[in-house]
């Protein structure tokens, strides 16, 4: 009986600092990869081998993604699991400040090909993906909570701590600890990276959060069953196919990306119309916001499956750098903010009116974040995307599209900030 | 059957019905409609909460023994949610739209995450704690229903 009681009082909700930290230093790095956009012109994304694309990947992939979904995470698994992380505000350190230093080694090792950074990136990376992984691990196994939701999130944890052994694995060669085949290494570290720690949790969560913020329909139960378990165990078929005699390899590889992309496309098409049929009918940014999301998300599916179809498009350098654009910008990026807006503003007001006195009622979500700063976000972060995208075509868009990143980054920043300075004046 | 989870969470879903309309309603500035629904959201959902402290929780506290445990925190959730749906009110009578946005948005997250504690994690250990006894629980809250 103890761990769900306990799971439902607010006093083991984590203090605000505990996720904050991690919301408010994500934009950061959103804003270095605007930089190094335009720092680098359109040498950046000529090829996906290139150190400043490199860098760029993992300035988002670990600064932005995996900064926000873990300060996320540490907030919200003691709501969704019932089950309250234990010893918080140590954890929030141990990963926050080796999570933050790693990634700017790893990003400055790749950028400028040194490799002693990346050797040296190994270990505060190691140690704080490590670290979250326990934690959250021990706090989903307390949890008598069992629902797709966190069942997808134990997926999403063990993809988690593929991608980053993975990663590991890869610098450790890059940097001359180990002798690996790099081609193949580097395939399954973008594949559990991707697909499983982003993909699979985007999920989880927006089996909770779509029809909590937008009051649809629930997702309908015979998709969430399966879906999250299939893509993992598709991931699982994908990495090993390889490893099977020959034409059997080719047919495991290419079955199995099939079905992750089917798996992906129906998450994304029930989603879309999960959102047509909500009663809530007014428009929020969350929403638009997730809506590009989905938008790009099938966009990258069928980017894919004609590319599988044209050799053209696939042998074109520029293929994985627009699937990448569509899959880590439109979709990930999007889905991240638009659930910052939502418990940003949210957390500032919970932790407010419980501190306040009563005749002194705490400002409401909008007052905390208003709807114009976080509406104009939205245009600019749309004029990236597109920008972006339009930079494969023309390559001199690189520089309106870095600094139309670099915009986007500092007014997400900027709003994340506002909402942070309001509880520190009135919280005091 | 019908289980004490299924009943509570579908009037769950009642009130959300009613939630969204009146926000409809209030971001139109169709005041007259906006007042009429929101009326009509904050008793359905008095009338869920009163049902869930006078019947419920009770139930929960006296088979468990655990009092200051997850009752008491949702007990003092649906006091936040008074506290929002008193400001609300307010907000309709000036005819404020902006104000009313806002507390909306803020309830809705609020309500929400109550909502997901409560069918997630108290409606089945009640249902696990009153075995037997369940049926009796939830015609107890039916006929508050019915005499409401």
């Amino acid at each position: 009986m103890n761990a769900p009681a306990s799971g439902l009082s607010l006093e083991q909700a984590p203090p605000i600092s505990v996720p904050f930290r991690f919301f408010l230093s994500a934009p950061l790095f959103l804003l270095l990869a605007a930089l190094l956009v335009l720092v680098s012109g359109p040498q950046a994304l000529a090829s996906r081998w290139t150190p400043a694309l490199l860098a760029l990947t993992h300035l988002i992939t670990l600064g932005f993604l995996s900064m926000t979904m873990i300060g996320a995470l540490m907030q919200q698994l003691p709501v969704v699991a019932g089950a309250p992380m234990r010893r918080q505000q140590v954890v929030a350190w141990m990963v926050h400040i080796p999570l933050l230093a790693g990634t700017l080694m790893l990003v400055s090792g790749l950028f400028y090909s040194q490799t002693a950074l990346l050797r040296l990136a190994i270990f505060p990376l190691g140690f704080a993906f490590s670290t979250f992984l326990v934690a959250a691990a021990g706090s989903l196994s307390a949890s008598q909570v069992h629902h797709a939701t966190t069942r997808a999130m134990r997926f999403a944890g063990t993809a988690l701590a593929l991608a980053a052994g993975l990663g590991i694995t890869l610098a450790g060669t890059l940097g001359g600890y180990f002798n690996l085949p790099l081609n193949e290494l580097i395939g399954l570290h973008v594949g559990w990276g991707l697909l499983g720690w982003v993909g699979l949790l985007v999920m989880g969560v927006a089996y909770q959060v779509v029809p909590m913020f937008q009051l649809t329909p629930a997702y309908p139960a015979r998709l969430t069953r399966w879906l999250g378990g299939s893509v993992f165990l598709l991931l699982c078929g994908w990495s090993l196919a390889p490893q099977l005699p020959l034409p059997l390899a080719t047919w495991g590889t290419s079955l199995t990306a099939a079905g992750l992309a089917i798996g992906f496309a129906l998450f994304a098409g029930t989603t879309l119309y999960l959102h047509k049929k909500r009663r809530r009918k007014l428009v929020d940014v969350t929403l638009r916001f997730w809506r590009t999301g989905m938008l790009s998300l099938l966009a990258a599916i069928a980017l894919w499956t004609t590319a599988h179809l044209t050799s053209a498009i696939a042998d074109d350098p520029r293929y994985p750098i627009a699937l990448g654009i569509l899959f880590m910008f439109g979709f990930a990026i999007s889905v991240v903010i638009g659930m910052l807006y939502k418990i940003v503003p949210f957390l500032v007001w919970l932790h407010l009116q419980s501190r306040l006195p009563r005749d002194k009622p705490a400002p409401n979500m909008k007052q905390i974040i208003p709807d114009h700063g976080s509406r104009r976000h939205w245009w600019m972060h749309m004029a990236t995307l597109l920008l972006l995208l339009g930079s494969m075509a023309w390559p001199q868009l690189v520089y309106p599209a870095g600094l139309s990143l670099g915009l986007a980054s500092c007014m997400l920043w900027l709003n994340l900030l506002a909402a942070t300075r309001l509880y520190r004046q009135l919280a005091r | 059957m019908e289980t004490i989870s299924v009943y509570l969470s579908s009037d769950h879903r009642c009130c959300d019905d009613y939630f969204a309309t009146a926000e409809d309603h209030a971001a139109k500035r169709n005041w007259a409609a906006a007042t009429a629904s929101f009326e009509q959201f904050r008793s359905t959902m008095s009338h869920h909460f009163e049902m869930e402290e006078h019947v419920l929780f009770p139930a929960f506290e006296q088979e468990t023994g655990i009092t200051q445990g997850p009752t008491q925190v949702m007990r003092m959730e649906h006091e936040q949610m008074r506290e929002l749906f008193a400001r609300m009110a307010a907000a309709v009578t000036a005819q404020d739209a902006d104000e009313y946005a806002g507390l909306s948005e803020t309830l809705l997250i609020l309500l929400q995450q109550h909502n997901l504690k409560e069918e997630n994690v108290l409606y089945p250990m009640s249902e696990q704690a009153f075995g037997s006894r369940g049926e009796a629980v939830l015609q107890q809250m039916k006929e508050m229903s019915t005499v409401a």
